[in-house]
This record gives structure tokens, C-alpha cells and sequence, in this order.
């Protein structure tokens, strides 16, 4: 038995176990959930010092206010053109997830990761950084390759692993790869993309480049020690890098408070590293692109790195693997104060006379048949379930750059299991 | 072939030996935790999910609601808080039994594991242990790819002052798994999730029997043992010895059968401390060793186990030792079946083994 020594002058130490605001069947309370108005924060110059701006690590950067206006000082203003096509590739991207959802449920896939809700957290951060910056994504920003138009049936056909995925099939769904529009491969681990971003960056100043990184990262993962040593490397070295922290509140059946939560923001982990650090509405498109703009010109002038909260809501389940039904309250979704990103930006842009509801309902239509065109066209390669579409060799293929004579020997063997298998 | 199943069992005195219950492998598991912290208030649940979800494979179903939030709880997602703070715990009397969600995720935890948790006895004579018993599921079969179907055995075994466990059965994974919260030393103890629900084969293209038409789903719902470091025979035979852990001792089994050979097949159950008496017995009566594991080969456990048999049956052996294991690249995702060390990989083995 372990226990201490009874001290009966003295209170009983007790443990602390968070606890989210509701499970499933209660009743859904947002109360606390502090929503500060539309443009009542103030934006410092991009060169400030991060020890004069750490109430933006508290408030909450927002630009569209209840009316569907941008207003204060964060408001971009952009040009009509592109608040259309980020309105238009945040909808590709929620048709995209609807569609391949289906796919992995009619048995086309083994998995599958929506981001719906959280659209705005990867195409208006992409909108607002420059094509050839390098992004570092965790696995729920396909928003990214939307916005620098990756054609779908490559996406597809990873997802499918089938002949036409250049992944060769050896990838999870999801997880692509796209250096030519600076997309590094992504990983199954958490936060391993942070200090490699962070790299990235240190490397593009060591060469003099002008190009900076971007990485993303859930709230959950922060907890890992890879997110606080990129912190200390960026703080360091001062690191042309934007770190996001995609605060959807929700890492698979825990709530963000398993990562701090109750305690303080996730924007202010960059006080302590002495980096500055942006809390912004993350469903508000014009605000995710305001404060990316910011960080981007922050760290384009040598003026260094800066961590983003995007205060979000996972409005599905983690997976494909996960039913959320399970630990939170289905009303949670529909309650959530800050809105649906698409809706919040369609309404701005009707509001601003250059959209209708007509034309949105069309751009819908016209999408889902161009998700759909796109996932016939990749099936004509093959699906996940109809078995083995690479060839067996390619199993062996890059695992070093040569093929070493163990190598040679397993594929070898291989082979002849396959022929034992399939006699021709 | 009749199962040998119950042979190292032992129950506690006053125990109801006579009941059981048909469980699965997450079923037992969940059982053995649940005894565990019903007989000792020092012991503790952690790790992702694992708290009102009751883990992503449901294996701490319901130890919350039974036990409370201080007992049964959710981290944050840090492998080596985790496992550090288990080794904590330990430092001041606890029995903590942290999970790890995927054997795919515990190499952040490593440093904590191998630096600290395994030496800590060592390196303090003895004044400070490290009772603690890291669960993570592991192996492949899954579609998971490559971050969440590996088989990181080895990386333990490796290291002084870690044991290495992996159950094959419901009924083995109770008792090794309560064996392991009792230990005083730190245990590994990798569950293999392709069989949490049945006994896969190997055949993928044939539907697997769920766990209750196995003679090992029927487990005790009390306390028992099965003692860390013995092996079972599961199945007797004279021409060969085939050694297994995991889901890979069924895969074994049915391919003997399948191919008519008069093969003795131990399930290792442990691999650190290793049952090395029941090896050499058996390998010095049939002369011929197959060790399948489906973890990579190179440096992987399988050669630790060669090199054994080697030296210590040496002039026994009519056919050099074989190995049947995964292949020395990261487990792909679509290749998944041509990656498996199944039924094809281990028939060619044995028809070459037989041979000389």
C-alpha cells in the first residue's frame, strides 16, 4: 500500500482531472466561451515586440461581425476576386470530404479525416501566404492543397492507393505529399512536422531565400515535446515560421483542456518562448487571413516567428474510426458560438452585393459533379478494396536510395510468393 | 490437436476459480485491469482516450465510471509525459499501467523507457523501482499503414531492465497482463490488435472465427496468473519447432494444419525474461527451429532467438535455423498482404526446412 504519512493537521493534497462542459445527453452550455466583438482588437505593427502585443494572445481576432461586415483594423480588404475564391475552395474542400467520406464507407477505402468546420484554418491561411512558402500540415489541412489547386484525382488516388497514387500505395489515406506546390509529406505522428518546419525556415534564412514556413498542429498535439522544442528553435533563432495551432477542442474523445486549456489560451505558449503570439477567431476566413498575412510579413522582414490559435470547433468525428457521439454532446456542434466558416463568408459576400444564395447553391452542384468527375476518374485506377495495385517490387523501392543485397533478397522473395500465390 | 492451455495457471487461494465468462481479447484485458484495481488501491489507468471513452479498442471501458477520475484518466497527448509521469507515480508506491495508443506512437516515450524507467532499480541499487506496465497495441493486419502497424518488440528486448510481454489469447492476455501490474520491474506489454476480436489466421481473404469458438475465450472472472517468462506448447508434435508470439501463433497453427506437418508450436508469451528450457527441450527433440515473427527482420527478436537455439542445440539440429518475419521496410498500406509474413511465407519456409 502506498500511502504517505498521515498528517491529520494538514488538508489532503486532491488530483485535478479535467472535466469538458458537457457529455453526451446533457444539455450544451457555451456561456463561457468568450466571443469579444468584431474589430475590437487592436493590430500592432508587424515588427512590434511580442512583450507589447500578448493581449492578442488572450482576445480573439475577428473581423466579420454580426451583420456580415468586416470591420476594425484586422479587416484585409481583398479584393472581391479573392474572397470568392476562398469562398469557392473552402466549399471544394467540404465537398471533397463529403464525398471521399462516402468512398471509405461504401468499403472504397480503409480511412478517412473531414476538417469540415474548419475549412478557413487552411485555405485562408494558404490565401494569405505566397504559393512557393513551404507548409508543414498535420493531417486536416487538404484545404491547403485546394487553395494551390492540386488537382483532385491525385488526391484521389492516394486516398485510394491505387495504380495512378504517385505515393506507390504505402501511405494512410490523407496523408499526400506535394513538394511541387511546397507541401511536405505528411506524417501519422504528432507535431514531429514542427521543428521541421522551424528547420525549414532556419535553412531558407541560412541561404538568404525569402520564402518562410508555415506548420499546423492540433491543440492536442502541443502537449508533445516536439511543438515546445520548435518553440524554443524558432524563439532562438528567430525563424522566418508560422506555427498554427488548430484549436478544434476536441483530440479524438479529449477536450482541449487534456492539453491546458482550463489554465490558459494555447496563443499564449508564445509568451514564454518570447515569440509573439495571435489568438483569431478560426472560423471567421477574413480574420485566419489577416493574422496570416500578418505573421507572414512578420517573419518575411526578419522580424521572427509567430504562433496562431485558430479557436475552431471539430464539427465531426476525428476519423472514420471515431464516432463522437460517444463523449459529446451531439448539441455541441449545433451550438457552437462562432458559426460555420463557409455560411459566415457566403454571408459577407452577400452582404457586400457581389453573391446570392442562387449562385451559392449552383457553385455546390457544380462542385459535387466536379468531386464526382474527379472520383470516377481516379477509380478507373483502381480502389483500396479491390486488392494490391502496385506492383510488388515498388514495396522495396526508396527505402534507401540503393537497394542493399538484404533488400534484394526479401524482393526476390516476395516475387515468388506472388507467383506461389498467382500462378500465371 | 487439443489446446494446452491452462498449464502455468495459477489462482489465488480463495479466488472463485469456477466461474468464467466468454471474453475477447480487449474483454480479458479490460478484466485483468478491472481485478487488478478492485485487489489494489495502488493501482492507476492512464493515457489517451482512456478515461469516460474508455480507449479507441475499448479496453478501459468502463474502469472510470467504476473506479473515478483520479484513478482512470485521460492525458495530454505526450508519450514521454506519460510514460515519465508513470515512472513518477511508481517513485512514490504506485502501480501505474499507462497506455500508449499505438506502439506506433511510444517513441517519444523512449527516452523515458530505456534511460529511465529500465535503470532506475540500477542505477539506485535497488532504492527506487519502476513498477510500471506500458500497454499499447501493436502489429499490423489493420490497413493502418505504416503509423499504426508496427512491431517495435526488439527495440525493447534490447535494453537491460525491461520485460517484454505479448499475449495471443483472451485468456493468456488476463493473466500475463495481471502477472505484469504485479511485477516490480517495468513491463512492455504489446497487444496484439489484429486478434483483440478473433484468432486471424493469415488466410485475409477468409473470415475470421470471432474469439467465443476459441477454447481460450473462456476465461476465468477473477484473479489468476500465468507467470512472466513461460512458454506455451499450444501445439505438441516431433518433426519441428516452430517459436511465435502473438498474432503470428495462430498463423502458425493453421498453416500446420493446413499443410499436414507434425509441428510443435510455442507461443513464447514472454519474450524478456524468456522461457529458454521449454525452447531447447523442444528443438533438441525435433531438430528443426522456425521462428516467425512479423516484425522486420534485421536486429529483430527472431535473431536473438536463432542465435539461442544455435548455441544451445547446436548438435541437434538437422536444418539450419529459419526465419519467417516482415520485411526490412516500413508496413505499406496497399501491400499490406504481400508484406504479412502469412501463410505462403511460412508454408515455403517449412517446405525448405522439412527438406534438409
Amino acid at each position: 500500500m502506498a500511502d504517505g504519512p498521515l498528517r491529520s493537521n494538514q488538508q489532503p493534497l486532491a488530483l485535478h482531472v479535467p472535466e469538458p462542459r458537457s457529455r453526451p445527453g446533457d444539455p450544451v452550455d457555451f456561456s463561457d466561451v468568450v466571443v469579444p466583438a468584431a474589430g475590437s482588437m487592436a493590430r500592432p505593427d508587424e515588427a512590434v515586440s511580442p512583450h507589447e502585443m500578448r493581449d492578442l494572445s488572450f482576445g480573439l481576432v475577428r473581423v466579420l461581425d454580426d451583420e456580415h461586415r468586416a470591420v476594425g483594423a484586422w479587416d484585409p480588404r481583398l479584393p472581391h476576386e479573392t474572397l470568392l475564391k476562398m469562398l469557392r475552395t473552402m466549399a471544394l474542400t467540404r465537398a471533397f470530404d463529403e464525398r471521399l467520406y462516402r468512398a471509405q464507407r461504401q468499403g472504397k477505402t480503409s480511412f478517412y479525416m473531414k476538417c469540415t468546420g474548419e475549412e478557413a484554418t487552411s485555405v485562408a491561411a494558404a490565401a494569405a501566404m505566397q504559393g512557393d512558402d513551404m507548409v508543414f500540415p498535420s493531417y486536416r489541412q487538404q484545404g491547403i492543397l485546394m487553395w494551390r489547386g492540386y488537382a483532385l484525382t491525385e488526391m484521389i488516388n492516394q486516398i485510394y492507393s491505387n495504380r495512378g497514387d504517385k505515393l506507390k500505395g504505402r501511405q494512410l489515406p490523407i496523408m499526400y505529399s506535394v513538394p511541387e506546390l511546397s507541401f511536405f509529406t505528411i506524417s501519422g505522428n504528432l507535431a514531429t512536422q514542427y521543428p521541421q518546419a522551424v528547420g525549414w525556415a532556419m535553412a531558407s534564412a541560412i541561404k538568404g531565400d525569402t520564402r518562410i514556413a508555415s506548420c499546423w498542429c492540433g491543440e492536442g498535439s502541443t502537449a508533445e515535446g516536439d511543438f515546445h522544442s520548435a518553440m524554443t528553435f524558432a524563439s532562438v533563432y528567430n525563424a522566418p515560421t508560422i506555427l498554427n495551432v488548430v484549436n478544434n477542442q476536441w483530440a479524438i474523445s479529449s477536450f482541449s483542456g487534456f492539453a491546458g486549456a482550463e489554465r490558459t489560451t494555447f496563443a499564449a505558449r508564445a509568451i514564454g518562448y518570447g515569440i509573439a503570439g495571435l489568438r483569431v477567431d478560426g472560423n471567421d476566413a477574413l480574420a485566419v487571413y489577416a493574422a496570416t498575412q500578418w505573421a507572414a510579413e512578420r517573419a518575411r522582414s526578419n522580424k521572427g516567428p509567430t504562433l496562431i490559435e485558430h479557436f475552431t470547433y471539430r464539427a465531426e468525428g476525428h476519423s472514420t474510426s471515431d464516432d463522437p457521439s460517444a463523449y459529446r454532446s451531439a448539441q455541441e456542434s449545433a451550438e457552437w458560438p462562432l458559426g460555420d466558416p463557409i455560411y459566415r463568408l457566403k454571408q459577407h459576400c452577400i452582404a457586400l452585393g457581389i453573391w446570392d444564395d442562387e449562385r451559392h447553391a449552383a457553385m455546390d452542384l457544380e462542385l459535387a459533379e466536379m468531386v464526382k468527375a474527379a472520383t470516377k476518374e481516379a477509380e478507373k485506377n483502381g480502389v483500396l478494396g479491390h486488392g494490391m495495385h502496385q506492383p510488388f517490387e515498388t514495396m522495396f523501392e526508396d527505402v534507401f536510395e540503393e537497394l542493399p543485397w538484404h533488400l534484394q533478397e526479401q524482393m526476390a522473395q516476395a516475387l515468388e510468393e506472388r507467383a506461389a500465390k498467382w500462378p500465371k | 490437436m487439443a489446446e494446452v492451455m491452462q498449464d502455468n495457471a495459477t489462482s489465488e487461494a480463495g479466488s472463485d476459480e469456477a466461474a468464467t465468462k466468454t471474453m475477447n481479447m480487449i474483454e480479458a484485458i479490460n478484466s485483468a485491469m478491472d481485478v487488478m484495481m478492485e485487489r489494489d488501491p495502488d493501482v492507476v489507468v492512464m493515457g489517451e482516450d482512456v478515461g469516460y471513452f474508455g480507449g479507441v479498442f475499448r479496453c478501459t471501458a468502463g474502469l472510470q465510471a467504476k473506479y473515478g477520475k483520479t484513478r482512470v484518466f485521460d492525458t495530454p497527448i505526450s508519450e514521454c509525459g506519460i510514460v515519465g509521469v508513470a515512472v513518477g507515480m511508481g517513485a512514490y508506491g504506485l502501480r501505474p499501467v499507462p497506455e500508449i495508443q499505438f506502439a506506433d506512437y511510444i517513441y517519444p516515450g523512449i527516452d523515458q523507457l530505456i534511460s529511465e524507467a529500465a535503470r532506475l532499480r540500477y542505477r539506485s541499487a535497488g532504492e527506487f523501482i519502476a513498477p510500471i506496465t506500458v500497454r499499447s497495441p501493436f502489429g499490423g493486419g489493420i490497413f493502418g499503414g505504416q503509423t499504426h502497424s508496427q512491431s517495435p518488440e526488439s527495440l525493447f528486448t534490447h535494453v537491460s531492465g525491461l520485460k517484454t510481454v505479448i499475449p495471443s489469447t483472451p485468456y493468456d492476455a488476463k493473466g500475463l497482463l495481471i502477472s505484469a501490474i504485479e511485477d516490480n520491474d517495468p513491463v512492455i506489454f504489446f497487444e496484439p490488435k489484429r486478434i483483440y476480436n478473433g484468432p486471424f489466421t493469415g488466410y485475409y481473404d477468409r473470415p475470421v472465427e470471432p474469439w467465443s469458438k476459441h477454447a481460450a475465450s473462456k476465461v476465468p472472472t477473477g484473479h489468476y496468473r500465468i507467470p512472466l517468462g513461460k512458454a506455451n506448447i499450444v501445439r505438441a508434435g516431433e518433426a519441428l519447432t516452430i517459436l511465435a508470439y502473438g498474432t503470428m501463433v495462430h498463423v502458425a497453427k493453421a498453416v500446420v494444419e493446413a499443410n499436414g506437418v507434425d509441428a510443435e508450436v510455442i507461443d513464447l508469451r514472454t519474450l524478456l525474461p524468456l522461457d529458454i528450457e521449454t525452447i531447447e527441450a523442444s528443438v533438441k527433440k525435433t531438430g528443426r527451429c522456425l521462428i516467425i515473427h512479423e516484425a522486420t527482420r534485421t536486429s529483430g527478436f527472431g535473431a536473438e532467438l536463432s542465435a539461442l537455439v544455435q548455441e544451445r542445440c547446436f548438435y541437434h539440429l538437422e536444418a539450419p535455423v529459419e526465419r519467417v518475419t516482415g520485411f526490412d521496410t516500413p508496413y505499406p498500406h496497399s501491400l499490406e498482404w504481400a508484406y504479412f509474413p502469412g501463410p505462403i511465407r511460412i508454408g515455403r519456409a517449412i517446405a525448405k526446412i522439412m527438406k534438409d
